[in-house]
């Protein structure tokens, strides 16, 4: 992370170079979730594996390139804040598939 | 060019509204009127309706709090007296349709507008002074939330008189609430007015949890945080998790009548039950949004009349948040009977159990507070003691609901009415009057009438045994909420006893607003000021400074040395103040009209999105962003109080210190 | 800044109210967040209620998707460019990078609205199915939002011209419409994985 430089406030800001590696990063990642879909090469639940994976690594890339998201100690509620609401959409997602889901199954509304 | 508004749109046929609109205009005029009288019009505008102060801020919050109890409690007693009356072929005074928006206005109006505002006004005075800030992290958000929540409780009142409001119950459910069902506009009003509160309350959100993360006092580590403070962070967090999805929720409701969308429709694929989900994925964390700085306030209150320190301060601190983090695991407890499998139901059942046993925490944390302590029985200490005894049997009744099994016979059922008002009238609303008698000194510098407060204590305590113990026993023999009127006469005589007991609870309003007039008429008696500014001989970092604050809270930044920071310092002999300085100029932030005029487009939008006259909606959306647009131009928005003004302040108040201790 | 930030920035008592700007607007995002959390939780729970229309395999396509991912990508970068020129304090360098950005956000805007409006012409519009209902609200909530960061450009660009430097209020709202512009790119990247191409294999 040498070459990303934090100010007093707590927020960092990037290089040009840092942002172009970002960048190179999400147009690899994106052409590469599109040629799998595109290219029909895996079977319907791998492609959607496939893409969901790339989609995570993905926004793992914007993260640290353009949010400039990292470890030090002056981000910690940021990443605080950010670690609480993802394990809450996560609840939330995962909670609704799984109540509407069963709902439909009981219900026969399917 | 109206859309649908039309002079037929005034309910002038139904008698209760119009004599209702001639008492409201008669003392609205009478209050305007007497406000130009005194020729107050300027100072309100400057000191008050454009105030970042947080402490100005509060008191509009718990006005706002106060005007809808009267509304809301209106409704109430309204509804008891109908099924008082309405048994055995009598169809009562009120038609169903006049009944359906009463309960769901009561409902909106208690939770929204009473329940949030009081909250919010607590949050806004005392959290800011218990960590030692001189106001929150952001004053012009804060002064725009509160018109945001305002507007929106005028235009719920203004449903009153010009159509009419929702009859799909406080939660609006589809498919009820789609357009095919409720064309009308009532259910418009309904989500303008709730979607609108709800940005005040997520920028209310945001505003303190940022406040209580960054701008605490030197030394103030979180495990030396008043409790009260801990409560309104936790608070925050669920506010600002639970929100969006109300937001979502009642947005997609509204594309639904406005744009014919099928989320929620019978018809295209439409699933009802996926706006219970979201309505309640938002519904259950306010449920503790709203009680947890009730626990807040008796964890302030029982200490300081126990005359010990709070019994357990970590506990109460890990309870706090595990109650949080459960508040998010229970939502499907509100619908077990719509059809899901047993794995769900058991799953969400026994999380809520759960919740029991951090709640049972705390009450055994405060019980252990008064344990061989010197308790004195101050009005405060009353709501307290009778929030444990009521809250106690609310939250078991709760626990029986959590049963999947039970929940089948009672869903519905008036015992769940019984349940959640004991809960909430019996935890929140005790809870927040307890902390408005315990910090009105320091918010107005004279203490609230003690024996007028106790006697509203005891109305409202019998009074709600009385109104709610009944609904319990009518839910065992199979009465079902939002009934207008039934045929079973074994039911009448426990709705008359609930009759009793709404007439008690309003006897108990009347004792309240007793207490305001007795306290205001007597503030310069010797008995009733507070010179000091720590009447109760407090704990926390709100009572070192003066009563009321001085606009910057203090002079000085206190340092924080330890758990409890006032009392620590009192009884180690150090001076909180830091009395006679030096003293440096204070940066303020200066009073805007941005919020207030924020808040009146958007009043104007949401009116007319409900009536569909595009063109207002338009201008008032046109309004809102040119006005925060203008906002963020403006260059003038903060001074410097120099440095011998402040000193002017301390010294005097430093002068009526040592009168007091002289004497 | 091994110390304390916390204690520090509170016992501060300059800019006692600027300094938790950009803080505050993060932990907005997150709210932000949680919105679209809930409409991808919509989304999903409705993705195969077609009511007999059209499903997203018959109605999306690959170029005008890629077009518009691209635009926002590019869009992403050349706002990085003008934060790095602010921190420099080359004020007419920012407006030139804002002013590309706001190019590039409006196509985005522009293609999207032209998919949409082909998409209601042929019948397929957001009354059709419950499936196109939540496919709309989704991808349209990111819509706005890019709108509302092209309003936000636009004042930023007016406030900055004429200026000589870039005081610390202007750099917090450069800031936080920084954090704004690059969250609404991982929300599309969410958008384009699991609305479009999950509907297209």
């Amino acid at each position: 992370m040498s070459d990303l430089h934090t100010s007093p406030s707590g927020e960092s800001h990037g290089s040009v170079s840092s942002y172009i590696i970002g960048f190179v990063l999400a147009v690899i990642l994106t052409a590469a979730a599109f040629g799998v879909v595109m290219s029909h090469s895996l079977s319907p639940s791998g492609t959607l594996t496939a893409i969901a994976v790339l989609a995570f690594v993905q926004v793992l890339v914007h993260l640290h390139y353009f949010l400039h998201m990292g470890g030090g100690s002056e981000q910690r509620w940021n990443n605080m804040c950010f670690f609480f609401t993802v394990g809450f959409v996560v609840i939330l997602v995962i909670g609704t598939l799984f109540v509407m889901n069963n709902t439909a199954l009981h219900m026969m509304s399917r | 060019m109206l859309g649908r508004l039309s002079f037929s749109a005034i309910p002038l046929d139904v008698p209760i509204l119009v004599g209702t609109f001639l008492g409201v205009a008669i003392v609205g005029l009478a209050v305007l009127g007497l406000i130009t009288y005194l020729g107050k019009w300027g100072y309100l505008w400057r000191e008050w309706l454009t105030s970042v102060d947080h402490k100005r801020l509060a008191v509009m919050y718990i006005v706002l709090a106060l005007v809808a109890l009267f509304r809301g409690f209106a409704d109430a007693i309204m509804m008891r007296t109908q099924l008082a009356l309405a048994y055995a072929g009598n169809p009562g005074y009120l038609p169903p349709h006049h009944y359906d928006q009463i309960f769901s206005a009561h409902g909106t109006i208690m939770i929204f507008f009473l329940a949030m505002a009081f909250m919010t006004g607590l949050f806004n005075f005392v959290v800011p002074l218990q960590i030692g800030a001189r106001d929150v992290a952001f004053p012009f958000l804060n002064n725009l939330s509160f018109w945001m929540t305002a507007i929106s409780f005028v235009l719920v009142n203004v449903s009153l008189f010009i159509g009419e409001f929702s009859q799909c119950g406080w939660l609006a459910y589809p498919p009820l609430s789609e357009s095919q069902f409720s064309p009308g506009v009532g259910v418009d009003y309904y989500i303008w007015a709730v979607q609108l509160s709800g940005v005040g309350t997520l920028l209310t959100g945001v505003n303190f949890f940022v406040t209580i993360v960054k701008m605490r006092a030197p030394g103030m580590t979180w495990m030396r945080m008043p409790v009260f403070t801990w409560t309104a962070f936790c608070s925050s967090i669920l506010i600002m998790v639970s929100f969006p999805v109300l937001t979502v929720a009642l947005a997609l409701l509204g594309l639904d009548r406005y744009f014919g969308m099928h989320f929620f429709t019978n018809d295209g694929g439409g699933n009802q039950m996926l706006y219970l989900s979201l309505i309640w994925a938002w519904g259950h964390p306010e449920v503790y949004i709203l009680v947890i700085p009730a626990f807040g306030v008796f964890s302030e209150v029982v200490p300081a009349f126990s005359g010990k320190p709070l019994f357990g301060y970590a506990t109460m601190v890990y309870a706090t948040c595990s109650i949080m983090i459960l508040s998010f695991l229970v939502w499907v407890h509100h619908f077990f009977t719509m059809g899901a499998g047993p794995d769900v139901n058991a799953f969400f059942g026994i999380a809520t159990m759960v919740i029991s046993i951090p709640t049972g925490v705390k009450l055994f944390n405060w019980l252990f507070t008064m344990y061989k302590g010197r308790i004195q029985f101050h009005a405060c200490m009353y709501w307290a003691v009778g929030f444990m005894v009521t809250f106690t049997i609310g939250g078991m009744t709760g626990v029986m609901l959590a049963i999947p099994g039970a929940d089948f016979v009672l869903h519905n059922s008036l015992f769940l009415i019984a349940h959640f008002h004991n809960v909430i009238i019996g935890g929140v609303y005790f809870g927040y009057i307890c902390g408005m008698n315990f910090w009105f000194p320091k918010v107005t510098g004279f203490k609230l009438n003690e024996a007028w407060g106790i006697r509203a204590f005891w109305f409202w305590f019998v009074g709600f045994y009385f109104a709610f113990i009944p609904l319990y026993v009518l839910g065992f023999e199979g009465m079902t909420r939002r009934m207008n009127h039934y045929d079973n006469p074994e039911w009448h005589i426990w709705m008359l006893i609930a009759e009793v007991g709404a007439v008690l609870v309003l006897l108990g309003i009347v004792c309240q607003l007793t207490q305001l007039f007795v306290s205001i008429r007597d503030r310069n008696l010797p008995a009733n000021r507070d010179l000091t500014g720590d009447p109760w001989n407090g704990r926390a970092l709100e009572w070192s400074t003066s009563s009321p604050p001085p606009p910057y809270n203090f002079a000085i930044v206190p340092h924080v040395h330890g758990l409890d920071a006032f009392m620590h310092d009192k009884e180690n002999g150090i001076d909180t103040r830091h009395a006679g300085g030096p003293y440096a100029p204070i940066h303020m932030p200066k009073n805007t009209a941005a919020g207030f005029f924020v808040g009146a487009f958007s009043f104007i939008f949401g009116f007319a999105a409900i009536w569909y006259i595009w063109w207002l909606a338009a201008i008032g959306l046109i309004g809102v962003i040119g006005t925060v647009i203008a906002r963020s131009a403006n260059k003038d928005i903060d001074y410097y109080i120099p440095a011998e003004e402040v000193a002017r302040i301390e010294n005097e108040h430093s002068r009526k210190l040592m009168a007091q201790a002289a004497e | 800044m091994a110390h304390d930030t916390t204690v520090q920035t509170a016992g501060h008592d300059e800019h006692h109210h600027e300094s938790p700007v950009v803080f505050g607007f993060w932990v907005y995002l997150m709210t932000d967040c949680i919105i679209f959390g809930t409409l991808f939780a919509v989304f999903a729970v409705l993705r195969n209620q077609f009511n007999g229309g059209p499903s997203g395999h018959e109605l999306f396509e690959f170029s005008g998707l890629g077009l518009e991912t691209a635009l926002l990508l590019v869009s992403s970068i050349t706002y990085g460019f003008g934060m790095i020129a602010a921190h420099k304090n080359e004020i007419s360098k920012v407006i030139m990078w804002l002013g590309v950005t706001f190019l590039l956000g409006l196509g985005f805007v522009g293609l999207e609205v032209n998919e949409f409006a082909h998409m209601i012409h042929e019948g397929a519009g957001p009354d059709r199915s419950a499936f196109l209902s939540a496919f709309f609200t989704l991808v349209s909530t990111h819509g706005l939002h890019v709108t509302c960061g092209l309003i936000w450009i636009v004042t930023l660009m007016v406030q900055l011209m004429g200026t000589t430097e870039i005081p610390e209020r202007m750099m917090n709202k450069l800031t936080c419409l920084s954090l704004f512009w690059h969250f609404l790119d991982i929300v599309w990247i969410c958008v384009f994985t699991y609305v479009y191409l999950a509907s297209m294999i």
